[in-house]
């Protein structure tokens, strides 16, 4: 282990850390509003379904999950127990935002209680637009998001260094 | 000068009759269980969303009940205020995410009132259908994800594979898969396309077929059965006091539906249906109301896809929207239950107040007294029979 501990990982150990990770997803859903039934769509129904793609969505809490798609108006009495729930997951951690709301604010732009976006309060990896977005654009998410670890660095990770994605 | 008190003089009577008791309660010491405080929610599957429930237990059982609304505030009725007539109509779109369509309805129709305008007969015929197709997408996940909160989990992914029908059906003529946006006021945003009405007979009876198939599947199983009949039975004086609108209190045998009782322009008059009750009032009985419900909304659907008249869609309506100054109360039975818009109008382009009557949360102001006294799993059955959905709740 000489050279992790040196922060060198070999190229193909990067490379099988990475496409193992990618297809063993391990998803938290946060159904919060509308978008939480198309999620439930993409995730539990026999068109969409989820597993496929090495996804799975039935973790019993946030502490087994990888990633955690906030999908639904993030309001501001919502927000510390989301920010919570984040702190809770393990790392690595990923974050999928489903939704106009979840991303800005959506049509409560000017709404006294909804946060305008969850990337205030956690950080995202993968922003899906839409109002909400077809089960389709959250699968599109997940692909992203997958093709996202493989390129990551693991090296730089273990350090706790900030990511880099080489693209 | 100190502040404390004399010590009373001892009760020595009392103080014996105190330790005759206490040497009693000894006995039972290992009997007794600690109160304990759960907290279901704000994030948890069986609340739908983000509602959250703090109970009370004693043992098992609960002793007391409060449930924590306002996680999914999003401000509606003061959104309304500063958004114009028809934007109004995509924003109300998401207050009970699953019954979309009807959720516009009453908006529409109250401002049309208003405003004196009535849209052409095939408007309002094609406004129910999609009314009832509503209801149709909104209850079949209630009947699916009901068989989730019991611990079987092939319900639900029916419900999802024949909802698709309804909401492809949906996408083929608003445009919208989720939230159409497709009334406006003096009519609809565009006609049905071509071939749509015999994809919808077929839908139609797909929907019937996945009714029985429900009920073989689920109905008839013995755990299903056991864990609804005779758990959170809701007297019919009782629910009435709490304002339970819709199923729920149709299935305590009160036979009460706005579609057959209030005059409406839109076109329930013109077909046959049944309003079914239940005498019992407990979760069968919700479940199983709510399953002749999609029976009867795929009836009627098909009743006026056969009578479907032809003509405009659209009656002369101005291109800038004013509505004249005045008030108006409209309300509907939707998915959940009775919804009902006052809009206050002082010839703006908006509304100057609109106060939303939402079902849900008059459904939801029963749970402390309901849930006195059960156990915490069947808590789970009451909360997914009384079938709330957190938009309509808070808003």
């Amino acid at each position: 282990m000489g050279l992790i501990d040196k922060g060198k990982i070999p190229k193909p150990l990067t490379w099988l850390l990475n496409t193992s990770r990618k297809y063993s997803l391990w998803v938290y859903q946060w159904g919060l509003a509308c978008c939480a039934i198309e999620m439930g769509a993409a995730f539990g129904s026999p068109r969409y379904d989820v597993m496929r793609l090495g996804v799975i969505p039935f973790p019993a809490s946030a502490r087994q999950a990888d990633l955690v798609v906030i999908s639904g108006t993030v309001t501001d009495k919502m927000a510390p127990p989301i920010r919570r729930l984040w702190e809770q997951m393990p790392d690595p951690k990923y974050v999928i935002s489903m939704g106009s709301c979840a991303n800005c604010g959506g049509p409560y732009w000017d709404s006294y209680s909804v946060t305008k976006g969850v990337d205030q309060i956690i950080p995202v990896d993968v922003y899906v637009p839409g109002c909400p977005p077809r089960p389709e654009a959250l699968l599109e998410g997940i692909v992203l998001l997958q093709e996202r670890i493989q390129n990551e660095d693991m090296a730089s990770r273990w350090r706790g260094e900030p990511m880099h994605v080489v693209a | 000068m100190s502040l404390t008190a004399h010590p009373a003089p001892v009760d020595w009577q009392k103080a014996s009759y105190v330790a005759a008791q206490a040497a009693d309660s000894r006995i039972n010491v290992e009997l007794e269980t600690e109160g304990m405080v759960l907290n279901i929610g704000p994030q948890h599957p069986a609340t739908h969303g983000t509602l959250r429930i703090v109970v009370r237990l004693d043992g098992e059982e609960v002793v007391w009940a409060e449930p924590v609304c306002g996680y999914m505030h999003r401000g509606y009725e003061k959104l309304t205020e500063v958004r114009t007539y028809p934007q109004v109509t995509t924003l109300i779109n998401r207050i009970d995410w699953l019954g979309h369509f009807a959720n516009e309805v009453p908006f529409i129709l109250g401002a049309e009132q208003l405003m004196e305008v009535e849209a052409p007969p095939r408007a309002q015929w094609i406004r129910t259908i999609f009314f009832e197709m509503a209801r149709i997408a909104n209850i079949t996940l209630f009947l699916g994800d009901m068989g989730v909160q019991l611990g079987a989990l092939t319900p639900v992914f029916y419900a999802f594979r024949d909802r698709e029908y309804v909401l492809n059906l949906m996408e083929a003529a608003t445009g919208g898969r989720f939230h159409p946006n497709y009334d406006r006021i003096g009519g609809l945003k565009e006609d049905l396309p071509r071939g749509w009405v015999d994809e919808c007979h077929g839908a139609m009876r797909k929907v019937r077929d996945f009714c029985d198939q429900l009920e073989d599947l689920l109905m008839g199983n013995e755990i299903f059965q056991t864990r609804t009949r005779g758990i959170g039975v809701i007297p019919a004086s009782v629910g009435l006091d709490y304002g339970l609108s819709g199923a729920n209190i149709r299935a305590s045998g009160v036979d009460w539906d706005l579609r057959r009782d209030e005059e409406s322009p839109l076109a329930w008059k013109e077909v046959d249906f049944k309003v079914w009750t239940h005498p019992d009032g407990d979760s069968f009985a919700r479940y199983w109301v709510r399953l002749q419900e999609v029976r009867e909304a795929a009836s009627i659907v098909q009743q006026l896809l056969d009578g479907l008249p032809s003509g405009p869609i659209m009656s002369k309506v101005p291109k800038i929207i004013k509505v004249p100054a005045g008030e108006v109360w409209h309300h509907t039975e939707n998915p959940l239950g009775e919804m009902g818009y006052y809009i206050v109008s002082q010839g703006g382009l908006g509304p100057f107040r609109c106060k939303i009557r939402s079902a849900s949360f008059n459904n939801v102001s029963i749970l402390p007294w309901l849930l006195k006294g059960v156990y915490v799993p069947d808590v789970i059955t009451i909360l997914a029979s009384l079938y709330f959905i957190l938009g309509d709740i808070d808003r």
